[in-house]
């Protein structure tokens, strides 16, 4: 016990720089997967049936295989097929958001699909153009089923990009590394860093509770 | 009271391998009110989603006016805004408040100024006693001022044409009255109205004409008073023997 707090005041910094990494790679990935999710959700629910089958394969590709298999794929293969310099760093990201892409375009399409039928025929039946049906009517809705989600999704990839530490990347299972190499307390530098992610998602997961909370109240 | 506007030519709807409509020929008059009975999957509520496009005819045709509105060219937002449609299940917008569920498509579509929309808006409400709903939210209203506000939100477009899918058949009893009152309202004024129902007493005070579909097919189409007191088809006697 005493090492981990003498461990902790000494190399407090290379953990919360860890912290910090692992909250702006989540939010990047997030952020930008919703981006690409957006986009892979709106082929998935076109009417052009090899669009449709394209966003098909993209979806079941991406979850049906690991995403360390996939970190690794991107590591090796976008440096070849890029014809110029890129970081490590970059292609995890990469590999994270088209990751996350799949499950956020997933949580797009459930979210839409999940307003009422009724909705969309009644928006329809006054005489509203396609767009403004989507844009006026159905996603104001649908975001009530998607921000959550999303919030979830963050959660997620809290924990899953300590898998970016395989590659060196700087977050919190990275300076895990860093610290478990100097001072080759692997056990307490572990129990620190289990601490620090327990302690984040247990409050975001708390925070989304309550957004969930307040969302059910407008309805 | 003779022009047409409304006319269907063999009138076919499949869903997959069922076959719901089996040639609908009728047709209806500028001002004339008609309702539309008969047994549950006769085929009613598909006509009526037809007429409107909200399902497409798998074959047949149908006029609107002059206008071929099965034919692929047809502007369909545009052509829905002269056809409003009120549903069983209401399906007012819940983000929205009931004078914004109103105003939306006059101000989106029809590029009516904010203040003249809100002001018609009003006048609507007025008509349907809900003047003091204005700024409410949907979540505050009962099913019967539900109804009705997706009544006015079908007229704030200045529809030709309201059609009605069994609009108190989601309703508590004790609602189902104001409803119809705002229907009977609106056929005195003049509309052209179908009206899905299973109010009979209703469809025989409002109606010109009543249509008995069963089986995908216009089993019979007479007055009311032909058809609530001698009804000729077989299957109109089976039907208002179970129902009256």
């Amino acid at each position: 016990m005493s090492k981990i707090v003498k461990l902790w005041s000494t190399y407090s910094d290379v953990f919360l720089d860890g912290l910090v990494g692992t909250l702006w790679l989540s939010a990047v990935t997030v952020v930008c997967g919703t981006i690409l999710g957006i986009l892979v959700a709106l082929m998935r629910m076109s009417k052009l049936k090899p669009v449709n089958f394209v966003a098909d394969i993209y979806i079941e590709v991406l979850r049906g295989t690991p995403i360390l298999l996939q970190l690794y794929f991107f590591w090796i293969g976008l440096p070849k097929i890029l014809p110029f310099d890129l970081s490590d760093t970059f292609c995890i990201i990469t590999a994270l958001i088209v990751n996350s892409s799949a499950y956020i375009s997933e949580i797009i399409r459930a979210g839409i699909a999940a307003v009422d039928k009724g909705q969309s025929e009644a928006a329809r039946s006054i005489g509203l153009s396609e767009v403004h049906v989507m844009t006026r009517v159905i996603l104001p809705q649908a975001i009530k089923n998607i921000l959550p989600a999303l919030a979830n999704q963050f959660i997620a990839m809290v924990k899953e990009t300590s898998l970016a530490s395989v590659f060196f990347v700087g977050e919190l299972m990275t300076s895990y590394r860093t610290v478990q190499s100097t001072t080759y307390l692997a056990l307490q530098s572990l129990t620190i860093v289990g601490i620090i992610y327990f302690v984040l998602n247990f409050v975001l997961s708390r925070l989304v509770l309550v957004m969930e909370r307040r969302l059910k109240v407008s309805d | 009271m003779t022009d047409v506007i409304i006319r269907t030519e063999g009138l076919v709807k499949n869903f997959g391998s069922l076959e719901v409509l089996k040639g609908i020929d009728t047709t209806v008059r500028r001002g004339e009110v008609v309702s539309i009975i008969g047994p549950s999957g006769g085929g009613k509520s598909t006509f009526l989603r037809c007429l409107n496009l909200l399902e497409t005819p798998t074959a047949g045709k149908i006029w609107f006016e002059d206008m071929d509105i099965t034919s692929k060219k047809l502007d369909i937002a545009k052509y829905r805004q002269r056809i409003g449609m009120v549903f069983q299940n209401f399906n007012v917008f819940p983000h929205m408040t009931v004078l914004e569920n109103i105003t939306l498509a006059p101000i989106l579509e029809k590029k009516v100024p904010k203040e003249q929309a809100e002001e018609e808006a009003m006048a609507l409400l007025e008509r349907v006693g809900l003047t003091d709903k204005a700024n409410e939210y949907p979540r505050k209203l009962s099913g019967g001022q539900k109804q009705r506000l997706a009544i006015v939100r079908a007229l704030a477009m200045k529809p030709e044409v309201m059609l009605f899918d069994e609009p108190t058949s989601a309703l508590d009893p004790e609602m189902v009255k104001e409803v119809l009152n705002v229907i009977s309202d609106l056929a005195k004024s003049g509309m052209t109205i179908l009206v899905v129902t299973h109010e009979m007493g209703f469809a025989r005070e409002i109606s010109d004409r009543v249509m008995l579909m069963a089986d995908g097919i216009i089993a019979e189409d007479d007055s009311p008073e032909i058809i609530f007191s001698s009804p000729r088809n077989p299957r109109t006697i089976e039907f208002l023997s179970k129902v009256l």
